[in-house]
């Protein structure tokens, strides 16, 4: 298929189509609320389902109730629908349902503001709602990455038995950029018979399948959430996914960065490079699981001095970051939110006035 | 002389968990008697509530989904937007249905979404020890109105199916009651009655049952059953309140 | 090379619009491409502005401190963001509805009455495409011909309105004729 412009909201919609994803429940919300207006209008023409949910609660219900029958299905929200969804998605995560959520940010916390934002970092990767469950979590940094990261979720859903999160700032959502889909999906779901409630005439096996959480005895339920473990670690040795910019230079800064703050640094990067200064980035596409071990690597290099996590939140993957570098280097935060998106010039600033500091030190 | 009296196929041979003169165990019966005589078990999906009733997926045989508290609703509208041809029902207490799922429950109804409620209302939170539910009767004492239910501080009871009933969309809202045999008879015909329209895809359905619970009334269960037709049926009267035809006269609840 | 355009004026004016065609007519061109909205309540009747990045390498940063044009549709636009603009860049002012030039030297600056030529064409409604012509026969940042395609298939469920913006199209061009440097 040719390239088309498109606005990342709308792209997100189709592509989940385009993965054979034909259930969706949402309900409205800035700066997000595209997704559901073009697929309202879309899925009636491929025969899928579309409804709005009275609320972010009920629909988190709905896509457990469509998952748990093995649907192929999705939902999308902002940050403050997210948090009324995260009940539903623990329990999903125990019920082992594959899903798709999509958050397309916005800054908090409470109401908080419409404009881009990076603040549910710890709500996507650390919980959000209760136990000890985990997502698959994407974070895209184009529109047209959030097209192939969405495409890649359902499948990824399906292997795992576990909802899946893209995690966009409300500029991925909002904004429009040449996007290519590729063709439909080829893969069908994973047979669902052992454990979906699709109605016992759908297997031959003659006994009844059960979505359940509860577990009142605590051997069954330690049991349970160790298997639950083995799924995540699983995830933490096959899916790690991340792309490092500038990193076979001697660099002296490493910054850490995802999303639209990862190409604001981009350019801060190129600029400095002009300058003769050389910055290295690791841009964790996947935030759970989380890229640890090249984040390690890279800030052991004997040229890096300061490892930064550049992030429009107020220090959130900043903690993930610590525990990739384990000391090796100083670690340091930089961020705004609410909407407040740093510029190249910013950025350029803040990693001039660490190395200034280096040198200053080194004297 | 052919067998005259067996175990429904939807019911499993397990044991319930429930009180003496607790009446879960007749409604089970009943649900899975008109599962059995439709012959839909195998395109049956039952959701369990919080409450009581949390375990009921032990209880039946077909595919069962658990619900979190009060969202059993949400999850039926997922599985029959996904899936029209399965037959869904859940099974909600007056906690789960009528307090935190009150949303939920009201906008499913409005859609008219195909499945069926089987709404138990006993007047108390029996699971978590007998506290008040938004069922609970005036002056009647439990563990969190331990003088009594005050009115003025709380509010009058809610009657379920006349709420839901006020909704101009088509459905099939009734009040029945098992608490004894001659109700039994009725209700049974009400559940098929939920079941048939569920299964024409003509409207949504619920089935509200007065219920015992003298675990948490602090009765024995015939001094529940007195107390419960002196009390709980004059406040939540008996019959169709609401069906998708033009209801006829007298039927209509006040 | 990259190169930013700012279109700004009241909603309603078509602001997101035009700037989407200049994008849709860039990406045909072979560039890079982002379209980035101001979003929310200045939708609603308050100042609208949109931001086109247009570059020959993949685009980094969408978020754009100083544009290297502006198109303003409106007095508050030009007052806001002309100080941002690059030296060097071109200042479409619209004429119609602002009095005052942008007080710097170091632009272009490109003085058009578009709603009056809107209005001439028979509708104020295709100010933003006389605009968007004016702006790109001027900055010759796109090809005229794909640009055309480009509003012709921007309209293209709304069939009527196509000879209506080809001639908006026209008068755009024209305009930049006459006010050339």
């Amino acid at each position: 298929m040719s390239k088309v412009l498109m606005k990342g909201n709308e792209a997100i919609g189709e592509a989940a189509i385009r993965a054979g994803c034909l259930n969706y429940f949402a309900y409205p919300i800035t700066p997000q609320s595209e997704v559901a207006e073009y697929l309202a209008r879309r899925m009636p023409e491929v025969g899928g389902v579309f409804l709005q949910g009275e609320s972010e609660v009920a629909v988190g219900y709905m896509i457990f109730g469509a998952s748990a029958c093995g649907a192929r299905v999705m939902t999308t929200s902002s940050s403050p629908g997210v948090s009324l969804m995260s009940e539903a998605i623990s329990y999903i995560a125990s019920g082992q349902c594959p899903a798709v959520f999509v958050n397309i940010m916005r800054g908090g916390p409470g109401l908080g503001g419409i404009l881009p934002s990076q603040g549910d970092y710890f709500q996507a990767t650390k919980g959000g709602g209760h136990g000890d469950y985990r997502l698959l979590v994407f974070a895209p940094a184009s529109v047209q990455e959030a097209v192939d990261m969405v495409m890649m979720a359902f499948p990824l859903a399906e292997k795992y038995r576990n909802p899946v999160m893209i995690m966009g700032d409300g500029l991925i959502g909002q904004m429009m950029e040449p996007v290519v889909f590729p063709d439909h999906l080829k893969t069908q779901q994973l047979n669902t018979n052992s454990w979906a409630t699709s109605g016992m005439d759908t297997r031959n096996s003659g006994t009844r399948n059960l979505v359940k959480t509860l577990y009142l005895d605590p051997v069954q339920l330690n049991a349970h959430n160790l298997l639950l473990k083995a799924k995540y670690d699983r995830m933490n040795l096959e899916e790690i996914r991340f792309e490092p910019y500038n990193i076979e230079s001697d660099y002296q800064v490493l910054i850490v960065s995802y999303g639209t703050m990862s190409r604001v640094c981009r350019t801060a990067i190129d600029n400095l490079k002009a300058n003769g200064v050389e910055i290295g980035m690791i841009r964790p596409q996947t935030l759970f699981p989380f890229p640890l071990m090249a984040i390690r690597e890279a800030a052991s290099k004997e040229s890096c001095k300061t490892v930064i996590s550049i992030e429009m939140s107020m220090g959130q993957m900043v903690e993930d970051v610590e525990r990739s570098v384990q000391g090796r280097k100083p670690v340091e935060w930089y961020g705004k939110c609410g909407g407040e998106v740093p510029t190249p010039e910013e950025i350029m600033e803040v990693v001039q006035s660490y190395i200034t500091s280096q040198r200053k030190e080194q004297n | 002389m052919g067998k005259t009296f067996h175990k429904p196929e939807a019911l499993s041979t397990q044991q319930t968990h429930y009180c003496p003169g607790c009446t879960h165990g007749v409604i089970h019966r009943l649900v899975a008697e008109v599962i059995d005589e439709l012959g839909i078990r195998g395109r049956t999906v039952g959701i369990a509530p919080v409450g009581c009733a949390v375990l009921a997926y032990n209880y039946f045989t077909c595919d069962f989904q658990e619900a979190a508290h009060g969202r059993a609703p949400a999850m039926a509208t997922g599985i029959k937007r996904v899936r029209p041809d399965l037959m869904v029902f859940t099974y909600q207490g007056d906690g789960d249905l009528a307090s935190i799922g009150m949303g939920e429950i009201i906008h499913a109804a409005n859609r008219g979404e195909k499945f069926t409620t089987i709404f138990v209302n006993n007047a108390v939170y029996g699971m978590t020890g007998g506290q008040m539910a938004p069922t609970t009767m005036p002056n009647q004492r439990t563990t969190t109105s331990p003088f009594g239910r005050d009115v003025a501080d709380v509010g009058m009871p809610i009657k379920v199916a006349e709420l839901l009933a006020a909704l101009q969309t088509p459905a099939y809202i009734t009040r029945q009651t098992v608490i004894r045999p001659k109700y039994i008879v009725k209700a049974k015909k009400a559940i098929r009655k939920a079941f048939e329209y569920q299964m024409a895809g003509k409207c949504f359905s619920l089935v509200e049952v007065v219920s015992t619970c003298p675990t948490n009334w602090g009765m024995t269960p015939m001094e529940a059953i007195t107390w419960a037709e002196n009390t709980l049926l004059p406040y939540y009267p008996l019959g169709d309140v609401k069906t998708p035809e033009p209801v006829s006269g007298g039927t209509d609840a006040k | 090379m990259q190169s930013e355009v700012m279109f700004a004026g009241f909603g309603g004016q078509g602001i997101l619009l035009s700037a989407k065609i200049l994008a849709h007519a860039a990406m045909e061109q072979g560039f890079e491409v982002v379209w980035i909205p101001s979003y929310g309540p200045e939708m609603r009747g308050g100042t609208a502005y949109c931001m086109v990045v247009i570059s020959d390498r993949p685009i980094g940063s969408p978020i754009i401190r100083n544009p290297m044009h502006l198109v303003a549709m409106n007095r508050p636009s030009l007052d806001k963001f002309a100080p941002m603009v690059k030296p060097g860049g071109i200042i479409l002012i619209n004429k119609s509805l602002i009095t005052v030039g942008c007080g710097r030297t170091d632009v272009d600056e490109f003085i058009v009455p578009v709603n009056d030529i809107a209005m001439g064409l028979g509708s104020i409604r295709s100010a933003n495409i006389v605009a968007l012509s004016a702006f790109v026969a001027r900055s010759k940042m796109v090809d005229n011909d794909i640009l055309r395609e480009c509003v012709k298939e921007e309209f293209s469920s709304k069939a009527k309105l196509i000879p209506l913006n080809m001639k908006a199209v026209d008068e755009g061009q024209k305009a930049a004729k006459i006010s050339s440097p």
